[in-house]
């Protein structure tokens, strides 16, 4: 991570010497171990281990006889570490190694509804101790959430059946009923998902779990259809894809807090403290609520179609109190359709 | 690296672990393979000191502590060795259930440098004959990720260096630069902070990790400054953004069948003839008109009148500027 930028590929070579120092002392804790099962823990092939096997046979102490060099006994498809030549324990761990195992744990621990959590501590504690004042690290966690209902969900997850759930949709501002086939839970950005195989959709869903609002165990266990591929989270929970409808928005200054909340395709400056934001929406429907739910500094750019609900609505919600549409208007008074029932109803 | 560069560097090591005296570059040279050279041909010589340099350099990335010293008060010449128990890491006598509870954790950074950190971590704590269940699971697992500013103001934290950054916020036109001695980082509700002592402000405030633009300037020098004894670096990032108390209670009107959201947290619902009563708790009246609406003539506010005037505010404002819009063709 501060690691320099590699200097003519010697990144690949720093990996290798890495693995070699941690690989003598990791076989001299496991003798006999076969090689097909050293690979796999240590992440590299069985060639590639073989070809650092034998780079290890030809070094040594000082003198580089026989009895120097690192020695090594193969029974079959199995090795043993007969001679170490010193290197008899891993390196101690570098600041970011620390760090990464440290901040790693400490989000873990803090998960609300996570199995286990004293074990964590436990861990956590005991890699504190060992990496010693490198984790000073100055960084603290808290992921505050409903630890109960998360623990109840986690449980109904591992349960391992069907699960009929009550869920909101706020896309469309609905709540509706589903069975789906859970696959994990999961948490991203400090909300707690759970992913499942949603059999109304027919597709892998993610649903938030504060907007499950009633879950029930069917009699009949949790089948994930062969061709469900749990979600690519690493640009985060909603990935817009160039499908969905575009939207634009004229933001005030008051109002430009959106673009830190909401994935946007554009930001520009405009007029004034004016910014112009484009961003994908799921939903026109939820776009006019959200459009709505800003206020009066935002206004609708693009799309016509979204300028007029939003237009539409509001005139209609001012009518349901009986506001005048007109009394609101700069336009002169018979700009106003004919037909206004605000008007019509004399109200003003 | 070739594989005989990898071998040099394997017996250095090895030969550094194993002398207690501190060798010389003409004794290592005279002694670990590879560094065969003549002494008296100056190019040969420079040649020599130049890979003796980039592979104590070498070491030095990998975190091997390369001791500097001289074996005797009478030589004049550095030498070098590795000191055991500063090399080794210290036996990490984990249970298997805390074992697997690392294992876990290493494999949650989304973030490729901070991922690769957490599995050769993981790998040296295999070496200590650590075994890890690579099939356990804690039920419910975080996405681990940060932002670009993570790694240079945890680093900086941790040597109690000086940093400067611009930083955006939304509001404000244009970045501004900050000087900041962070005292740590702090992940608050899935968002990262830093806190800190602001030099310009002459005072404590955090920063959203997300809102640094471009690089973090390292400025001062290591151990320059001391964070306050004790400091509980949350409780400044969740004083600043923490949960509200929702006391009000307002009621209103929503048709049948519709703002399915508002119903979610509604504590009461009373259907009547025009449409169903919710009662609904809030912090702050004009929060929640923003909120109602969003739900244009489906939601109608009965009460408080500080509420149902703020809405009837908003949609008036909202209708002149769509009218506007609509007039002048803005949309069209």
């Amino acid at each position: 991570m501060t690691r320099p930028a590699a200097r003519g590929g010697s990144r690949a070579s720093a990996d290798r010497l890495a693995r070699l120092l941690n690989l003598v002392p990791y076989l001299l804790a496991r003798p006999g171990i076969e090689i097909a099962e050293a690979a796999g823990d240590l992440g590299v092939t069985e060639r590639q281990l073989r070809e650092d096997l034998e780079l290890l046979w030809v070094c040594g102490l000082p003198g580089y006889g026989p009895g120097d060099l690192i020695d090594m006994a193969f029974d079959g498809d199995r090795v043993t570490i007969t001679y170490d030549a010193g290197i008899d324990r891993p390196l101690r761990l570098t600041p970011d190694e620390a760090l990464a195992l440290v901040v790693a744990l400490r989000m873990l621990a803090e998960t609300p509804g996570v199995a286990n959590r004293e074990a964590i501590e436990r861990a956590l504690a005991k890699i504190e101790d060992a990496a010693g004042d490198l984790v000073g690290a100055p960084v603290a966690v808290r992921l505050p959430g409903d630890t109960r209902r998360v623990e109840a969900l986690r449980a109904a997850v591992e349960g391992g059946r069907a699960l009929r759930i009550t869920y909101y949709t706020a896309a469309r501002d609905e709540t509706t009923e589903r069975v789906v086939d859970p696959l994990r839970m999961l948490m991203v950005g400090g909300r707690a998902y759970v992913e499942a195989w949603c059999r109304r959709a027919e597709a892998v869903r993610l649903f938030r779990a504060d907007r499950i609002d009633a879950i029930t165990e069917l009699d009949e266990p949790a089948t994930v259809p062969p061709q469900a591929v749990p979600h690519d989270l690493t640009e985060g929970v909603f990935r817009p894809s160039s499908d969905l409808p575009l939207i634009t928005l004229r933001v005030g200054r008051s109002e430009r807090w959106i673009t830190e909340y909401y994935p946007c395709e554009r930001v520009e400056a405009g007029d004034g403290d004016q910014w112009l934001v484009s961003l994908r929406v799921t939903d026109l429907g939820w776009a006019r609520r959200f459009v709505l739910g800003l206020g009066p500094d935002v206004t609708v750019v693009a799309p016509v179609e979204l300028a007029d609900q939003v237009r539409a609505t509001a005139a209609a919600a001012l009518d349901a109190y009986a506001v005048p549409v007109a009394a609101v208007r700069r336009a002169p008074a018979d700009s106003v359709p004919p037909g206004d029932p605000a008007v019509a109803a004399g109200t003003q | 690296m070739s594989r005989t560069r990898t071998e040099r560097l394997v017996n250095l090591v090895i030969c550094l672990l194993s002398t207690r005296r501190f060798l010389t570059a003409a004794q290592i040279a005279a002694t670990v393979p590879g560094y065969e050279h003549d002494p008296d041909d100056a190019r040969d010589h420079e040649a020599f000191q130049r890979k003796f340099e980039r592979d104590k350099a070498e070491l030095r990335e990998l975190g091997v502590p390369l001791e500097t010293g001289t074996a005797s008060v009478f030589d004049a010449e550095p030498g070098y060795r590795i000191a055991h128990r500063e090399y080794a890491l210290p036996d990490i006598p984990l249970e298997p259930d805390e074992a697997a509870a690392v294992g876990i954790a290493a494999r949650l950074w989304q973030h490729a440098g901070l991922a690769a950190a957490a599995s050769s971590g993981l790998a040296k704590l295999r070496a200590a004959g650590v075994d890890v269940d690579p099939q356990a699971t804690l039920g419910m697992e975080p996405m681990v990720t940060v932002d670009p500013a993570f790694a240079p103001l945890t680093a900086a934290a941790r040597d109690r260096r000086e940093v400067g950054f611009d930083y955006r916020v939304p509001d404000r036109d244009a970045p501004t630069r900050r000087r900041l001695q962070p005292w740590g980082v702090v992940c608050w509700r899935g968002r990262w902070y830093v806190v800190g002592h602001d030099l310009d402000r002459a005072a404590t405030r955090c920063f959203r990790l997300s809102r640094v633009v471009g690089a973090v300037r390292v400025t001062g020098a290591p151990g320059a400054y001391e964070p306050p004894a004790g400091v509980d670096l949350i409780s400044h990032v969740a004083r600043w953004s923490g949960p509200v108390e929702r006391t009000g209670r307002a009621t209103v009107l929503a048709a049948p069948g519709r703002a399915a959201g508002l119903r979610r947290w509604a504590v009461e619902v009373t259907a009547g003839p025009d449409g169903d009563h919710l009662v609904l708790p809030y912090a702050d009246p004009d929060g929640l008109a923003g909120q109602l609406v969003g739900y244009g003539p489906d939601v109608r506010v009965l009460d408080p009148p500080e509420v149902r005037e703020a809405v009837i505010q908003r949609l008036k404002e909202i209708a002149v500027r769509h009218d506007e819009l609509a007039v002048s063709g803005g949309a069209r």
